[in-house]
C-alpha cells in the first residue's frame, strides 16, 4: 500500500456513510437539495452558457434572433391594435394609450421572460435525458439553467427598453425602480415554481409541453399587455375584477409598467398594486418551495422514465 | 481493516412494463389498467459490500441487471427497496462525452463534461494542457465537436473522463472504445487509480479484463448475485451458465430441426486421463510428462462424418491448446456401437496449474453433437521456478 491509499483509506474510514442520489423525505430534504445545487452552481453557469452559445451557433445574425420575436410582436401590436384598432393616444382622440409603444414593450418585456422560462422548464428535463440517464447530479440544475439564460435574453431585452425610455425622455426615476424590483422578484420566484412543477410532471406526461405553449398563448390575454387596465376596470366589476387581479402575472405586468411606463402616471392603476405584489411574492416562495419538494420526490424515478 | 465505500442492503429494483400509453387506450381500460401492466425484476434483494480500495467487476450476461446495478449505486436511479449507502466522492463514467454538445467547441466541451464528472473549473484549467495532449487533437480543440470523427470524439471524452479525482469510479464499457494504444493507455490509467487506493467498480463483457484488473468479481444473474469472490472462480461460475444456456439452444435448436425425436445422434460417454507410458489413470502429471486422453463415443443411431476435438483451458477460459481429428489428418471411421479412441499428448510442456479439457464432437457439416466443456481436470506440479502455461527448462547465466 502506498501513502496515497493509506491516506485515502484513513480519510474514507472517518467519513460517514451518505446514501446515494437524492434525499429522501418530503419536508426535511429542502436544505439538502439547497446545498447540493450551491455545490454545483460552476455546472449550472456552464449549462446557462451551453443554452445560449448553443442557441444561435451557426446563424450570422446570432443573438439578433433572440430580440427578433419581441420586436416582431411589438410591431405587429402596436400597428395593429395601437393604429388600427385606435388604442394609441394621439392628438385629438383623447381616452386612447399615452406612448403606446413603451407601454406595450414593457409588459411583452415582462412576458417574453415568463414564457421563456416556464416553456423553457417544462421541456428542459425531457431535453437533457441522455445526462440524466447517465450522470447523477441534482437534476434541478436543467430548469434552473434555462431560468439562467432567460434572464440574459430579458437583460438584453431590459436594456433596451430602458434605452427606449431615454429616448422618449421619460427616464424612470426613483421609487418606480422599487415597483420593478418587487414585480421583478415575483415574476422569476413564480414562474421558476411552475417551470419546476411541470418539468417534473412533463417526464410521465409529455402531453404538458403542448398544453403549455398553447395556454401561454392565451394566457397573454389574461393580463394587461397589448391593452390597458383602465379598459378592464371599465368592463369588469366585483368578483371579477378581483379574479382578474389575483393573476400573479397581471401584477406583475402592472408593476413593470409602473416602473417603465412614464407616460402612464396619469392613467387609473389598480390601488394597493404594492401590498398585493408582496402578498403574491409570499405566495411565490411558498409556491416554489412546494414545486421543488414535488420536482424532488418525483426526480427518483426520472430515468427510467426517459 | 479497511471500510466499506459502498454498502449496498437488500436493493431490489422493480421496473413496470406499461404496454400502452395514449389517452384512448387509458381511458377505454380505466380500472384494468393493472392488467395492462407487466412488472420486471432488475435486482432482486441485493446484498453487498465494497472494501477500500477494491477493484469489483461486476459480470453477467446480457439484461442480468449489470447496469442498474451501476446506476443504483450512482444514484441515478433509485431502488424500489432497500438503500444504497456511500462514503467519499463518486464519479460515474457511464457514458464518454456526457452533456457534450455539438455546436460547442472542443474546448467549451472539456470544461462542460468536466464539470458534470465532478471535476472543479480551477482543476480544468489546470489539466486543460495535460487533457488536449492526452487527447492528441490539439490542432481541432477550437473546432466545433459535430466536425470531430468519432475517434477524435471519443479521444477527448476519454481524456476528460479520466482526470476525474473520485474515491469510488463506476465504469460501464467504456473501455471498449479507441485502437489499441489507446485501450492500453486506458488499462494503464485504470492501474493508476488502483495504486491511489481508489475504488473501482466495473461493467464489462470482457472476462479477460476481469481476470486482469479486478480482485473481485461479481456475477449476476437475471438480478441475482449468483457468484461473489476470487475472479477465476466467478468466471468459472459464469463460464458454466454460458454453456448451460449454449446447451439449452442447441437442443432447441436440433428439437424444432427434428422435430419430436429430440435424441442427439451421439454421445461421449466417457473420458479417461491416462499416464502417457504406464497407461494408469491421472489427475496430475510432471511438466512435460506424456498425456493419454481416452474418449468413449457413443452413437444412437449410426454416425458417420463426425469429427472430434480437444482443447486444454486455463481456469481463466483461456484455450493453451487445441485440436481435432481434422487437422490431425485422420478420419474416424463411421460408428454403429460405442468406441473408444485416444487423443495422444506426448511431452506436454504446460506450466504448473489446473487445466480442464473441452471435448467436442461435431458433424463435418460443422453442427455439434456432444459438447463436454469440462470434461476432465488434470493438475500439472510444477518445480517453483516459473509462471504462466507453458513450462520451459529456462535457466540463468552470464553470457
Amino acid at each position: 500500500m502506498t501513502n496515497d491509499s493509506a491516506a485515502r483509506a484513513a480519510r474514507l474510514a472517518a467519513e460517514p456513510l451518505r446514501p446515494a442520489g437524492p434525499r429522501p423525505g418530503f419536508l426535511t430534504g429542502t436544505l439538502q437539495s439547497i446545498r447540493d445545487v450551491l455545490a454545483h452552481r460552476e455546472l449550472l453557469g456552464l449549462l446557462v452558457r451551453r443554452e445560449l452559445k448553443a442557441r444561435y451557433k451557426d446563424s450570422v445574425l446570432g443573438f439578433f434572433w433572440s430580440l427578433a420575436k419581441p420586436f416582431a410582436m411589438l410591431l405587429v401590436y402596436y400597428v395593429a391594435i395601437g393604429k388600427f384598432l385606435g388604442a394609441e393616444q394621439i392628438p385629438g382622440r383623447p381616452g386612447g394609450v399615452p406612448q403606446f409603444a413603451i407601454f406595450i414593450f414593457t409588459g411583452l418585456t415582462a412576458w417574453q421572460l415568463f414564457s421563456d422560462i416556464v416553456v423553457g422548464c417544462t421541456g428542459s428535463v425531457v431535453a437533457n435525458a441522455g445526462l440524466i440517464k447517465k450522470v447523477y447530479v441534482p437534476r434541478e440544475v436543467y430548469p434552473l439553467s434555462v431560468v439562467g439564460a432567460a434572464l440574459f435574453n430579458f437583460g438584453i431585452q431590459l436594456t433596451i427598453l430602458v434605452g427606449a425610455t431615454v429616448a422618449v425622455g421619460q427616464f424612470p426615476t426613483g421609487f418606480r425602480w422599487l415597483y420593478f424590483l418587487l414585480a421583478l422578484a415575483v415574476l422569476i420566484t413564480f414562474s421558476t415554481a411552475l417551470g419546476l412543477f411541470l418539468a417534473a410532471v412533463n417526464v410521465y406526461l409529455r402531453d404538458v409541453q403542448y398544453l403549455i405553449e398553447i395556454m401561454i398563448m392565451i394566457l397573454l390575454w389574461a393580463s394587461p399587455i397589448v391593452y390597458a387596465w383602465k379598459f378592464v376596470d371599465n368592463a369588469l366589476d366585483g368578483p371579477l375584477q378581483s379574479l382578474y387581479l389575483a393573476n400573479p402575472m397581471t401584477q406583475v405586468v402592472l408593476g413593470f409598467q409602473r416602473a417603465f411606463w412614464v407616460a402612464g402616471d396619469g392613467e387609473p392603476f389598480p390601488a394597493n398594486l404594492g401590498e398585493s405584489l408582496l402578498i403574491s411574492l409570499g405566495i411565490s416562495v411558498l409556491l416554489l418551495w412546494l414545486s421543488q419538494r414535488v420536482f424532488a420526490r418525483l426526480q427518483s424515478n426520472f430515468a427510467q422514465e426517459l | 481493516m479497511p471500510t466499506n465505500v459502498i454498502e449496498i442492503t437488500d436493493v431490489s429494483k422493480r421496473f413496470v412494463i406499461r404496454k400502452e400509453k395514449s389517452l384512448k387506450e387509458r381511458l377505454v381500460n380505466f380500472g384494468r389498467s393493472n392488467l395492462h401492466k407487466d412488472d420486471f425484476w432488475a435486482l432482486r434483494d441485493i446484498d453487498l459490500s465494497i472494501t477500500s480500495g477494491s477493484t469489483v467487476g461486476l459480470i453477467g450476461p446480457n439484461g442480468s441487471g449489470k447496469s442498474t446495478l451501476l446506476k443504483t449505486i450512482g444514484g441515478i436511479l433509485q431502488p424500489t427497496s432497500g438503500s444504497v449507502q456511500l462514503r467519499g466522492r463518486l464519479a460515474a463514467l457511464l457514458e464518454l462525452g456526457a452533456g457534450f454538445h455539438p455546436d460547442l467547441t472542443g474546448r467549451e466541451n472539456v470544461y462542460l463534461n468536466a464539470s458534470i464528472l465532478g471535476i472543479s473549473r480551477e482543476q480544468t484549467d489546470k489539466y486543460f494542457d495535460a487533457i488536449v495532449d492526452f487527447s492528441g487533437i490539439e490542432p481541432f480543440i477550437d473546432t466545433q465537436v459535430k466536425f470531430y470523427s468519432s475517434g477524435m470524439y471519443v479521444r477527448l471524452a476519454f481524456s476528460v473522463a479520466v482526470h476525474v479525482d473520485p474515491d469510488i469510479l463506476l465504469v460501464d464499457e467504456v473501455l471498449a472504445v479507441g485502437d489499441e494504444p489507446f485501450q492500453r493507455k486506458c488499462m494503464e490509467r485504470i492501474k493508476g487509480f488502483q495504486h491511489e487506493g481508489r475504488t473501482i467498480v466495473l461493467v464489462t463483457h470482457s472476462l479477460d479484463q476481469v481476470a486482469e484488473i479486478c480482485d473481485r468479481a461479481i456475477v449476476l444473474e437475471h438480478g441475482r448475485v449468483t457468484a461473489d469472490g476470487a475472479p477465476q472462480e466467478a468466471l468459472r461460475v459464469l463460464r458454466a451458465d454460458f454453456e448451460a444456456t449454449r446447451q439449452v439452444e442447441i437442443e432447441k435448436a436440433q428439437s424444432r430441426e427434428e422435430g419430436a425425436k429430440a435424441t442427439p445422434r451421439a454421445r461421449i460417454s466417457g473420458v479417461q486421463l491416462l499416464h502417457g507410458e504406464t497407461l494408469a489413470p491421472v489427475d496430475s502429471i510432471e511438466p512435460r510428462d506424456s498425456l493419454v486422453v481416452r474418449v468413449d463415443v457413443e452413437p444412437h443411431a449410426e454416425l458417420a462424418d463426425w469429427m472430434l476435438g480437444l482443447a486444454i483451458d486455463t481456469p481463466l477460459g483461456v484455450t493453451v491448446f487445441g485440436t481435432n481429428t481434422q487437422l490431425l489428418g485422420s478420419a474416424p471411421p463411421a460408428l454403429t456401437h460405442g468406441t473408444s479412441f485416444d487423443f495422444r499428448l506426448p511431452d506436454l510442456s504446460l506450466g504448473e496449474g489446473r487445466y480442464s479439457i473441452r471435448l467436442a464432437l461435431e458433424g463435418l457439416d460443422g453442427q455439434e453433437i456432444h459438447r463436454l466443456p469440462e470434461a476432465a481436470h488434470v493438475e500439472v506440479h510444477g518445480d517453483g521456478r516459473s509462471q504462466g502455461s507453458l513450462a520451459v527448462a529456462a535457466s540463468f547465466a552470464p553470457a
